[in-house]
């Protein structure tokens, strides 16, 4: 194929990737608008951060098609990648921990059976009223 | 390609609209930073958008400062919003601190006395004691 078909090629598969990350981002719009408590909101938000993102950045370095403008993308999905864990793992910790989860909700929740058995260890009773150690 | 970034940017749009309604309605600090972090996402999409339509590469740059910024941002208001024990938010006076060393003092004496002639009532301190402190939103 000549130069210019390439080039048509690489602007259409551009177009899907941004049309996907974009999709995306309005997913997680309407989950976070609609689900019902803290965690099936961040189960709502992480799709863009991840998966969205490195579309629309896939999408963008096709676009670019230039040697240091794509490591700096590269440099950008590597960071999301490891942030974005630290990020949610702190926000459902405090979220759990200042009881903002609906038990009701969970089809497994291993974490309160946990600590309910580490405080029967540890004090000899369990302690209903108190989600935390 | 116009019609392709017609769509993306209604898609993002919508999508950014959507989860500033949900950092409106809240309820608590921890879904409006969860709503803001997804503002924050499709801004990072929204710039690179811009980027694949102009083929512009001197915008790559803020992609990676707003990739830093909204890390930083959720973080710190999910260390402020987990749960405190009561007075650990301020700074304690020189007095306040004397008078819990003091206290703290007592406490292991009394332990050790209670271990020397073999009582048990003072088990509770080998594990720190009781729960205390308040949840706070």
């Amino acid at each position: 194929m000549t130069q210019d078909q390439w080039t048509t090629v690489a602007d259409v598969a551009s177009a899907v990737c941004l049309l996907g990350g974009a999709f995306l981002a309005f997913a997680a719009g309407v989950g976070v608008l609609r689900f019902p408590d803290l965690l099936a909101r961040m189960h709502a938000g992480t799709k863009p951060q991840v998966l969205g993102l490195a579309l629309v950045l896939i999408g963008l370095a096709l676009r670019l098609r230039s040697g240091g403008a794509v490591w700096a993308l590269v440099l950008v999905a590597v960071f999301q990648m490891l942030t974005a864990p630290v990020a949610a793992h702190m926000v459902g910790r405090a979220g759990y921990r200042t009881g903002k989860v609906r038990s009701d909700l969970l089809v497994v929740d291993e974490l309160t059976d946990d600590q309910e058995r580490a405080q029967v260890r540890d004090q000899g009773r369990p302690d209903d009223d108190d989600p935390r150690d | 390609m116009t019609a392709v970034v017609w769509v993306c940017g209604v898609l993002l749009t919508v999508g950014a609209v959507l989860a500033v309604v949900r950092a409106e309605k809240g309820p608590s600090m921890l879904d409006r930073t969860i709503a803001l972090d997804i503002v924050v996402t499709t801004m990072i999409a929204a710039v690179a958008l811009y980027a694949a339509i102009e083929r512009r590469t001197d915008v790559v740059p803020v992609l990676v400062v707003l990739s830093l910024v909204g890390f930083v941002g959720s973080v710190t208001i999910a260390r402020f919003a987990a749960v405190e024990p009561e007075g650990e938010g301020r700074v304690r006076t020189r007095e306040e601190i004397a008078a819990q060393e003091a206290e703290r003092m007592d406490a292991e004496d009394e332990a050790e006395g209670s271990r020397r002639t073999g009582r048990r009532e003072g088990y509770d301190e080998h594990h720190g004691g009781g729960a205390e402190g308040e949840v706070r939103g």
